[in-house]
């Protein structure tokens, strides 16, 4: 579904991303892992056309997207939930997402609308309320329906779990498989190690700027490089 | 003295309406693109010559007028934006002032070699009418220009609130990122916003000409007072400017009543200092969280 190959990208002098290549199939889950500032959110944002990368090809659904317009992308069917949520917090939460259906699915907006209350019920309640006085929880969850609204094939969730109270983090990697499990394929980066594997098919460990660990979850997990720098074992 | 003061107020706020409709565009592009437009006052000026030429060579009633030239100015601001401000900006907010200050030069150059410094006026026959209202004898033009602003400010409200565009610019303005993941052109909403802001400029002229005069300086007179209503209303507050448009027109109405008749707008100016004194976020600050 999406298909990456010789990615180099950065910021005016600076090269944060070298020589990526990565996939991701239909319908699966795929995390990318990494701490701060390694460049995942670089990543996202040249998979999204908001960063026009360096060098390499970006193929998905069949086509190239390298150096295309972020509504572009959008419109093909590929959403991103940015880190930090981004929402629209001096709009409802009713305008949050019928937004998010601004490119793509318009057609489909009651009905994609009425789906996102009923995964969302606690959207529901708060339709008529600025998205800025939603708690923390509450504003990732209108991230991720706002996201959902345009029917993606594929969509990035960047650091869904940032800042959550861990009852809610279990919550937030339960909901992701949720919204896995008709379909969708989600590329998820993450800086929680330990879920993100248990949930997706495939990982790729990002360090600076790199892949250095690529594999499917369960041997990513046994990885001992990935043991001793993730989880101090 | 009850006698005097009442039609001092409702004349004020005939006045008042025109310097809103003036500060909603203004105040529209501020708060969405974050920008102080310079040539706003410049624009308003171009839309009155524009109507004051449609008058004089196409016969055109500024009323009339109206349409057309609000829908011309939209369209310039719509590719001044997209093509001028953008363009030479590199989207760096210094730049930007730099750029619609640059505008405001032109333009104003432009006026003055196309029509000369003399100040100029139509005739319309309707000039001197007047409509009592309660107590008071307000001319036509201006209450025609009062409730023709309120409807606009009303129409653009309706727009803001209940359009995919209107929520698309209140998006962009507060979170560009984000709007461009949905997919949202945000280059197209900030010329969209120029355009309409740009709108309210033209309109405002055509509603001032049958009672106003036409100089290339006009501009700096309204210009000023709505930088003014800008502030008072809480920067890139609609609902703030309009509501500060109208306070204004009655207190400097009230002052030329008290103070003589060319000291009128030291209120406004005193009102100003006051603000920034004292609410320096305005009277009505937008609510944000």
């Amino acid at each position: 579904m999406l298909e990456i190959s010789g990615l180099k990208a950065g910021y005016g002098p600076v090269t944060i991303l070298h020589d990526i290549a990565m996939s991701i199939e239909a319908g699966e889950i795929v995390a990318v892992l990494g701490s701060n500032g390694v460049g995942k959110t670089t990543l996202n944002n040249v998979i999204s056309g908001i960063i026009k990368p360096r060098a390499g090809t970006l193929r998905f659904d069949g086509q190239d997207i390298t150096g295309k317009r972020p509504r572009d992308i959008v419109a093909m069917g590929l959403a991103q939930v940015p880190e930090g949520r981004k929402i629209f917090p001096n709009l409802t939460v009713r305008e949050n997402l019928e937004l998010g259906a601004f490119r793509r699915a318009g057609r489909n907006r009651a009905r994609n609308f009425e789906r996102m209350c009923t995964i969302f019920p606690r959207l529901r309640e708060r339709l008529k309320q600025r998205a800025g006085t939603l708690s923390g929880g509450e504003q990732q969850m209108l991230a991720i329906g706002r996201g959902l609204m345009s029917e993606p094939k594929l969509v990035i969730l960047d650091e869904p779990s940032l800042g959550l109270s861990p009852l809610l983090v279990e919550e937030m990697f339960s909901l992701i498989q949720t919204i896995n499990r008709d379909g969708l394929a989600v590329l998820l980066v993450e800086q929680n190690v330990v879920q993100s594997l248990a949930i997706s098919k495939r990982t790729y460990v990002l360090e600076q700027g790199r892949f250095a660990i690529v594999g499917q979850s369960a041997d990513v997990l046994n990885d001992p490089k990935l043991r001793q720098t993730y989880l101090g074992l | 003295m009850l006698g005097l003061v009442v039609p001092a107020i409702l004349s004020g706020l005939t006045t008042g309406a025109v310097y809103a409709l003036v500060a909603l565009g203004l105040t529209l592009i501020y708060g969405v693109l974050h920008i102080i437009n310079f040539a706003h006052g410049s624009l308003l000026m171009a839309a009155l010559y524009v109507a004051l030429v449609l008058n004089m060579r196409l016969g055109l009633d500024p009323y009339v007028a109206l349409p057309i030239v609000v829908a011309v100015f939209f369209c310039a601001g719509y590719l001044l934006q997209r093509f001028v401000v953008d363009t030479f900006s590199h989207g760096r907010d210094a730049n930007i002032l730099l750029v619609t200050l640059a505008l405001s030069i032109i333009i104003d150059n432009g006026a003055l070699y196309l029509f000369t410094s003399n100040t100029r006026t139509v005739d319309v026959p309707y000039a001197f009418d007047m409509i009592e209202v309660g107590p008071a004898f307000i001319p036509l033009p201006k209450v025609v220009a009062f409730v023709a602003a309120l409807v606009i400010a009303g129409l653009l409200w309706l727009v803001m609130r209940h359009t995919r565009l209107g929520a698309a610019i209140r998006a962009v303005a507060i979170e560009k990122r984000g709007a461009e993941l949905m997919g949202i052109d945000v280059k197209h909403t900030y010329a969209m916003c120029f355009g309409i802001g740009t709108a309210c400029v033209a309109a405002a002229a055509c509603l001032l000409l049958p009672t106003f005069y036409v100089t290339p300086q006009v501009g700096y007179a309204f210009v000023l007072v709505a930088f003014t209503t800008v502030v008072l209303g809480g920067m890139g507050s609609l609902g703030g400017a309009l509501v500060a448009g109208l306070l204004l027109g009655v207190v400097e109405a009230l002052c030329g009543l008290f103070l003589g008749e060319t000291l009128g707008q030291i209120g406004i100016f005193a009102a100003f200092i006051l603000t920034l004194l004292f609410r320096p976020a305005g009277l009505f600050a937008p609510k944000v969280a």
